[in-house]
């Protein structure tokens, strides 16, 4: 009660004003003190182990990764696996966010809630499904053989094809949810404008949607290319060791062959991609290509 | 021709839900099924896997130990992040903007660099408890989600009624809890349900910190899928696919499916 008649009193003059400031600030301590704890600290120090050997300060592992092959083309399946995914994401996503932006009423809801609810779905549970969907008796080799594409069942698991259809079974709703977002906001008459114009579908589609959804592909195709550049679980079940991932050097290099500075410089090299990425987001989202006028 | 290609997204569209859910439905089909193999289509219906379920002792210590740390972390990260939300979205601290993409920015680490961190700091600093070790580190798994989700409520929020409390006589803290919590309710229960799912189902991070006698379930999943795949992981899978859809259900009803999603 006496702080609030205290406030009113001061409220014109500058130094109490200043003083409750301050005070009210601290309730943001406990948050920042635990976050640069156990979250900026443990980053740092991993950065830092990455240029450390038992004597002291040394690139070894910088030079095993980047002076040998065998990782480079690890490097090299991490960011193939990325680019196809998100390539094939965007390529089947992009005209299915557009018919759930167009559809209205009830059906956009429902149709809404099934693209979400399989993100929620766990994804160990998801690679599970998709392993036995791939087994020789399991569903995909069924639909190949009674459609007649095949005469008897295939090996399917442990197969790049198993490793695409996964990634993308995975991660198709983290590039349609943006698209959507952005689409949704789509002015429909632009394009009866376009067409009225003389401009045909062709035309309208490279001069008018595509520019003006570009930020969504930019959202979505980031957000999917960083998730499966480091993805995990999908790859280490549907492929294994055949297609091996800096996700799969990564954990190796920790849990079973310890040679950690190793994976600290596979972490490091990860750390860079991913941050070169949203760099470069920001910078593609920002820049004035039409798609902001 | 502008027909046939809305025809052509709509079809797309179905095809890509029907490809989206065909391995949940995969799971759920498998587990009622009679035989111990995953053969397709399944020779019979039963229901033995879920009653085998009671005697998978590791996997309900599992359950129970995800559901423990998915809660607590949540919570931790619902009252440190919402206060630290607030001293950005008003402004009381240098670099609001910098503070805010901090509290996010785990989300946008991999999570197995995240994971190898904790990792070695758990060991240079000594904590050698599996327990807290894990809680920490989904404290800052989960802050992203409430920070992103609470710092969107409250630049809605009208901080005049903050004032106006405290004028009525309310200190501020009491003023907070009775004004502005109630009124951004929904951004902590769409911000926490999210981050009660990337808790519960996190593998990336985890894998590195548990032990053997402490395993969070999608590492005991997991475990099981690669040694001994039997639908007994598909009857535990299929609880939890029912158990998601209950939750997004009730908190659709509390504050709506657009306004989780749009996070």
């Amino acid at each position: 009660m006496t702080l609030a008649r205290d406030d009113l009193a001061v409220m014109p003059a500058a130094a109490p004003a200043r003083w409750t400031f301050d005070a009210k600030a601290l309730i943001a301590v406990p948050g920042l003190v635990f976050m640069a704890l156990a979250f900026a600290v443990p980053v740092l120090m991993l950065v830092g182990d990455s240029f450390v050997d038992r004597d002291g300060f040394s690139l070894a592992g910088y030079r095993k990764v980047l002076g040998d092959p065998y990782y480079i083309g690890i490097i090299g399946n991490s960011l193939q696996l990325a680019c196809i995914t998100t390539a094939v994401c965007l390529a089947v996503g992009y005209p299915a966010a557009w018919a759930l932006a167009r559809i209205r009423g009830a059906w956009q809801v429902i149709l809404f809630a099934l693209i979400f609810l399989p993100l929620t779905v766990s994804i160990v549970v998801k690679t599970f499904g998709l392993t036995i969907m791939m087994r020789r008796d399991g569903i995909i080799n069924f639909l190949l053989v009674n459609l007649g594409f095949i005469e008897r069942p295939m090996r399917l698991v442990f197969t790049e094809f198993s490793l695409y259809f996964g990634m993308v079974n995975v991660f198709l709703p983290f590039m349609i949810l943006p698209l959507y977002s952005v689409m949704r906001m789509l002015d429909p008459r632009l394009l009866d404008a376009s067409a009225s114009l003389g401009a045909g579908p062709v035309h309208t589609f490279l001069r008018v949607t595509l520019p003006l959804t570009m930020p969504g592909i930019i959202a979505g195709g980031t957000l999917v290319f960083s998730i499966s550049v480091a993805a995990y679980v999908t790859p280490g079940l549907l492929v294994g060791d055949r297609f091996m991932t800096m996700s799969q050097v990564m954990a190796k290099a920790y849990l079973n062959i310890r040679d950690f500075q190793l994976g600290a410089s596979m972490a490091v090299i990860m750390l860079v991609i991913s941050a070169a990425l949203i760099l470069a987001s920001s910078y593609l989202v920002r820049t004035p290509g039409g798609e902001r006028r | 021709m502008a027909l046939f290609g809305s025809l052509f997204c709509r079809l797309v569209l179905g095809l890509v839900i029907a490809f989206l859910f065909l391995p949940i439905l995969i799971v759920l089909t498998v587990s009622f099924s009679s035989s111990a193999v995953f053969a397709f289509p399944p020779p019979g219906f039963s229901l033995r896997w879920y009653a085998s379920l009671g005697k998978a002792d590791s996997m309900l210590q599992a359950v129970w130990l995800s559901t423990q740390i998915a809660a607590l972390s949540t919570a931790i990260s619902l009252v440190l992040g919402t206060l630290c939300a607030i001293a950005i979205t008003r402004g009381m601290i240098p670099g609001a903007k910098a503070v805010a993409t901090f509290m996010a920015s785990p989300l946008m680490l991999p999570g197995l660099v995240l994971g190898i961190a904790f990792l070695q700091a758990a060991r240079d600093f000594g904590l050698r408890d599996t327990y807290s070790t894990l809680l920490i580190a989904h404290v800052v798994i989960t802050m992203p989600f409430i920070m992103r989700t609470v710092l969107a409520s409250l630049s809605l929020f009208d901080f005049a009624m903050v004032d106006a409390a405290r004028m009525l006589g309310r200190s501020y803290p009491a003023a907070l809890w009775t004004v502005l919590v109630p009124n951004i309710l929904p951004g902590f229960v769409s911000g926490g349900l999210f981050a009660f799912i990337a808790s519960f189902d996190n593998y990336p991070v985890s894998i590195f910190l548990v032990d053997v006698r402490t395993k969070t379930l999608p590492i005991q999943l997991l475990n099981q899928v690669e040694m001994s795949p039997d639908p007994t992981v598909a009857a535990i899978s299929a609880l939890l696919i029912l158990g998601t859809i209950a939750a997004l259900i009730v908190c659709d009803r509390l504050v709506g499916l657009k306004r989780m999603a749009s996070i």
